[in-house]
């Protein structure tokens, strides 16, 4: 399993990512967004945090219509895990391999700060490490996160709601929801529930000395999938 | 022959514009009295078309491939 981290010019957590996966022995890579055949070599992607393009026009339009997201595709389409993390999520919904957009945070401000997140679904790769209703600690560092779906009913009607953000307790309240995301969501699957667009950062809870290294089990399920590739 | 589209993208009716209310709230701070306000952002792209309504038709396919995210946002093309 070799995990293609996916860097755009303005990505910069791509480094973390590849070193967060080190900490489980899951082999991964910087790989430039023009080098597609290293792209389409890999056996998963990653899509990291950042500022792709600078956020112009909106955070990951551009990165979207790159042609390295065919490759992106491919993958999606042969069953192979690919993540997108804050800006790799916002990527993965203008591309339209995911439903929904990102909007400004309800505060109309960065805001990076620690976040709990309930894990609403285990049939994913990147929560099979978990038990449904899990309550774990990872932050985010976004000003466009709030998460506006196409289709909330679907969403939730086929169990594609990855995570939500909650209260210490597990509760979805709204004092817990930091930046106004419809019903809480932090992060959803596509309907291959291979695909997966967060907010929070899982590279950043990667170490105890960071607070949390909850992270490591959403990153965890890139090991399991060693055979997933078609 | 050459035109000019002006493509105006606001946010659909009924999602927050966090930034219009940070806005509206300086502006009354400032006295002035305030019923609505909303943001939008305009791009003005000049290009070759057949004619006016050939250029209307390209201008909205660029809104559809980039300029708009259909999911959050309404917009107008005016070609001149």
């Amino acid at each position: 399993m070799t995990v293609a981290v996916l860097s755009f010019g303005g990505s910069n957590c791509d480094r973390d990512v590849v070193k967060a996966f080190g900490h489980i022995d899951v082999s991964a890579e910087v790989v430039w967004y023009k080098d597609e055949d290293d792209v389409a070599d890999a056996d998963a992607v990653v899509l990291p945090g950042g500022f792709s393009y600078g956020d112009y026009l909106r955070a990951g339009a551009m990165a979207a219509r790159t042609p390295v997201m065919e490759r992106v595709r491919e993958h999606v389409e042969n069953g192979a895990p690919v993540l997108g993390i804050c800006n790799g999520a916002q990527i993965l919904c203008e591309s339209g391999i995911v439903q929904g957009a990102y909007a400004p945070n309800e505060s109309a401000k960065f805001q990076c700060e620690p976040t709990y997140l309930r894990v609403e679904t285990t049939d994913t790769p990147f929560t099979r490490e978990f038990e449904e209703g899990d309550v774990i600690e990872i932050p985010i560092a976004h000003a466009e996160g709030r998460y506006v779906p196409d289709d909330l009913d679907a969403l939730v009607d086929d169990d594609r709601v990855l995570f939500r953000y909650v209260n210490e307790d597990g509760d979805a309240t709204d004092a817990a929801n930091p930046n106004g995301s419809v019903d809480n969501i932090a992060g959803i699957v596509g309907e291959t529930r291979n695909v997966a667009a967060m907010m929070p950062h899982p590279e950043r809870a990667s170490r105890e000395i960071l607070g949390s290294d909850d992270g490591l089990g959403v990153l965890a399920g890139f090991d399991a999938c060693e055979d997933s590739k078609a | 022959m050459t035109y000019e589209a002006v493509v105006r993208v606001t946010l659909k009716e009924g999602v927050l514009d966090p930034e219009a209310k940070t806005i509206r709230k300086s502006l009354e701070r400032l006295g002035f009295d305030i019923d609505d306000l909303h943001t939008a952002d305009e791009y003005v792209v000049e290009f070759d078309a057949e004619n006016k309504e050939t250029a209307r038709e390209e201008a909205e396919e660029m809104c559809e491939a980039l300029l708009a995210n259909p999911t959050i946002h309404d917009y107008t093309v005016e070609v001149r």
